[in-house]
């Protein structure tokens, strides 16, 4: 097992599996990709290699930096130009990813589905998850999916339901989100940070069954300090 | 003890060093312009059949079952070298002497090496793998050797003291041996040598002097009376007593190799095997140097086109422009940034842009031009061909192909020190191979590492070639301080245009066209946060940016707005994830 990066996170699963595939899964704004930061910055720290395949070339290099994730030890992969269709994107990773887990050596590998329709994201047959899974097995690699939901079924090891509890703003914590919760005037607001809820869905790694488990960590945005 | 290393009928062995097919074929090489063409040189099957050096081309090619070769000077240029890189492998210490004979010096190379009769197989098993046929002696002085390379096949060694026993049955033309330089290049001085050693050689076979052994036993002063110095200086070559220094050269590290298509190839197949043939002569040729290449310069000269056509006249050397544009600046496999190894192109060539390949039109010859760089000094053959075959596949010539030329530039080995407790890392080669398949997957220019410039605008960033360093260089950058979670951007690229409704100037509730889910009323918003640069560029830009929490159909997601100032429309450039 190896440091996602977020001490709460490590608290709630141990860690990130090595030789096993983790599925981080949850809405737009729930934390997906802080965590995915997060993992890969610790991943290089400790001197290992990552790979990101992007299938919606959504990765922001300014919060890739900010997170304190080492450039030079990330590979990049940008699926699809602007004209293509997700279809076309998905066809894409699946091909890439099956280059990089035959190539080897990398201590991360990250598939970004977050961005890909549901619908689109679940015609990835079982099979190729069951084959990226062998890939990996018996290696020190970390296999991450984010996405949407859950569509790896039985192949993940380890399942982490994210969800954004609220926000932080420097000059009005809100707590509930209305319509008229806007206190102070916008250009004094800054937002500082997103409080975000993890459960721990499924995990195959312990023999007792695993009760859903929550917590909730924050995340702080580059400016905020 | 001096070794020789002496290449018979060197043009013959040049091409059959190129075209291994051919050595069991009746081969003639000719020269010349044409209709003048003339034979050049002939091996035995050749020989056998009647063709001789002076014949002209036309009554060769009368003869069924004679193979033609244009002679390539480019070919033995390459056996040449083989030739000198074989020397050098086994003494640093060699001399050039003739286009086809190397001269080692094997002194203290005996502890090292083996005996004598071993360096000498060593030799030959060398050259033979740089597909080089060859004659080895080994004898106490230079001349000796090279007249025993030039006169006994295989391998030889002279023991010391009885250099004129063994050398006394060759024939005496074996003195006066043949050379293979450019008849243009060497001009008169060349002819009148070529001369006087005829004059000489009809003078002694008048005498009836056949072999060495009678030429060594002449009287030296009646020999000097009738020949000469040069009458003496034979005599004593004759004896095998002639001493001389070698006078060394320091190989120049040049590694090309060419052929020349005797039909043009216009599937990329058996060019993938021509390659082979020329990567793996390459790569022997390095590794007998222990040195590694991190460049590859592949240059193809296509069949003629006929007519002009403006499509073509394109000339593709990529500018810095071109690379600041999102391109890797230092492709794995990618644009050359230097002309090819051919000489004069014609005037009317124009520069381009757009082609990331260098195809140059002139009125009497194309070439296609394609550089490998690799991030590492590497040596694998089957590992190179792999990645050109993936750059043609991507970057076809669009022309047949007469000629190949490939040239690799020399690097120092890399040197890693492995390490038990090391984290893992991928192996070069591989990872070189993965990513040369991804590029080919979604594009150069999108796979690589990051590098972020010094500039507020959007998207500053670029694309770089991504290198696995070693562990312990990199070990020194990384920290163990532990941070706290950065809440991170997801973008949209390109940003996503979008419908805003205002009040008193700030947004309440947005419309995308493009994306339906992205709409919904503002329940919070920040802002707005100016920035502009650029604007001494003809890039300038202004805009403001707003954090906003929207209220969607199912959640609440957290977008980054943007109002571009200069053109007025509204973005959502990404989501706060």
């Amino acid at each position: 097992m190896v440091s996602s990066g977020i001490a709460e996170m490590d608290a709630l699963t141990g860690g990130l599996p090595r030789g096993c595939l983790t599925e981080i899964c949850g809405p737009a704004s729930s934390g997906r990709t802080t965590l995915l930061l997060a993992a890969l910055a610790a991943a290089t720290r400790r001197g290992e290699f990552c790979a990101v395949v992007d299938a919606s070339d959504a990765l922001d290099p300014q919060s890739v930096a900010a997170a304190g994730v080492e450039l030079d030890r990330l590979l990049w992969v940008r699926c699809g130009e602007e004209s293509h269709h997700a279809e076309h994107r998905l066809e894409q990773l699946l091909r890439v990813a099956d280059l990089l887990l035959e190539s080897g050596g990398f201590g991360l590998i990250a598939l970004d589905l977050a961005d890909l329709p549901t619908q689109t994201a679940r015609r990835i047959p079982l099979t190729t998850w069951f084959r990226f899974r062998r890939a990996v097995e018996h290696t020190p690699t970390v296999l991450l999916a984010v996405e949407r939901q859950s569509i790896a079924g039985s192949c993940s090891s380890l399942l982490i339901k994210l969800g954004l509890r609220k926000l932080s703003a420097s000059e009005n914590r809100v707590s509930e989100l209305q319509e008229d919760s806007q206190i102070a005037p916008t250009h004094a607001q800054l937002l500082t940070g997103l409080e975000i809820t993890a459960e721990l869905v499924r995990s195959r790694l312990e023999r007792k069954p695993v009760r859903s488990a929550e917590i909730t960590f924050t995340s702080k945005t580059a400016w905020a300090g | 003890m001096f070794a020789c290393i002496f290449v018979p009928n060197f043009p013959v062995a040049a091409v059959f060093r190129a075209e291994p097919e051919l050595r069991a074929r009746a081969v003639a090489i000719f020269e010349g312009k044409p209709p003048l063409e003339k034979v050049f040189a002939v091996n035995q099957g050749a020989a056998r059949m009647g063709i001789t050096p002076g014949m002209t081309k036309a009554q060769a090619e009368l003869c069924s079952g004679l193979t033609l070769r244009p002679r390539s000077l480019l070919q033995e240029s390459a056996a040449h070298a083989a030739l000198l890189d074989c020397a050098q492998s086994f003494s640093p210490c060699v001399e050039d002497a003739a286009v086809d004979t190397a001269l080692v010096d094997l002194e203290g190379m005996e502890s090292l090496l083996g005996t004598l009769p071993e360096i000498a197989r060593g030799i030959f098993r060398v050259a033979a793998d740089l597909g080089l046929d060859v004659n080895v002696a080994v004898a106490s002085n230079p001349d000796a050797s090279v007249l025993a390379a030039r006169g006994l096949s295989g391998v030889t060694v002279v023991s010391p003291g009885k250099e004129g026993e063994s050398l006394g049955s060759l024939p005496v033309e074996v003195l006066f041996a043949e050379r293979w330089e450019n008849k243009e290049s060497a001009g008169k001085r060349k002819e009148d040598e070529q001369k006087e050693s005829a004059r000489l050689l009809a003078t002694l076979e008048r005498w009836g002097i056949h072999n060495l052994r009678a030429l060594a036993a002449l009287p030296e002063v009646a020999l000097s009376e009738r020949l000469g110095q040069e009458g003496l200086r034979l005599q004593q070559l004759a004896r095998g007593a002639a001493s001389r220094t070698l006078v060394p050269v320091e190989a120049p590290a040049v590694f090309e190799e060419a052929i020349e298509l005797e039909y043009p190839i216009v599937l990329l197949e058996p060019l993938a095997f021509l390659l082979n043939r020329l990567l793996e002569q390459i790569c022997a040729r390095l590794a007998s140097r222990a040195l590694n290449t991190q460049e590859l310069r592949l240059t193809l000269e296509l069949q003629n086109l006929t007519g002009a056509d403006p499509q073509l006249d394109i000339f593709g050397i990529p500018s810095e422009s071109d690379e600041g544009q999102s391109r890797r600046s230092s492709l794995a496999v990618g644009h050359s940034q230097s002309l090819p190894a051919f000489g004069a192109f014609a005037n009317d060539r124009r520069p381009t842009t757009n082609d990331a390949s260098q195809h140059f039109v002139s009125g009497r010859q194309n070439k296609f031009c394609r550089t490998l760089r690799l991030p590492l000094p590497m040596l694998d053959s089957k590992l190179f061909l792999k990645l050109l075959q993936l750059d043609l596949n991507a970057h076809p010539p669009g022309a047949p192909i007469t000629k190949i030329h490939l040239a690799a530039e020399p690097a120092r080995p890399r040197s890693a020190q492995g390490g038990l407790f090391l984290p893992p890392s991928p192996e070069p080669e591989k990872l070189e191979l993965t990513l040369a398949r991804i590029a080919a997957l979604v594009g150069e220019a999108r796979v690589g590492s990051l590098e972020l410039l010094d500039t507020h605008r959007a998207e500053g960033f670029r694309m770089r070639q991504f290198v696995a360093a070693a562990p312990e260089a990199s070990r020194q950058k990384s920290s163990t301080e532990e941070r706290s979670a950065v809440a991170a951007l997801r973008l949209f690229r390109p940003p996503l245009r979008i419908n805003v409704t205002l009040e008193n100037g700030e947004p309440i509730a947005l419309v995308c066209s493009k994306k339906k889910e992205v709409q919904g009323s503002v329940l919070w918003k920040a802002g707005p946060w100016r920035g502009s640069g650029d604007w001494w560029e003809r890039e300038a830009w202004a805009r403001d940016e707003w954090d906003i929490a929207l209220q969607t159909v199912d959640t609440v997601v957290l977008y980054r707005l943007v109002h571009d100032l200069l053109g007025g429309a509204w973005f959502v450039e990404g989501t706060y994830d």
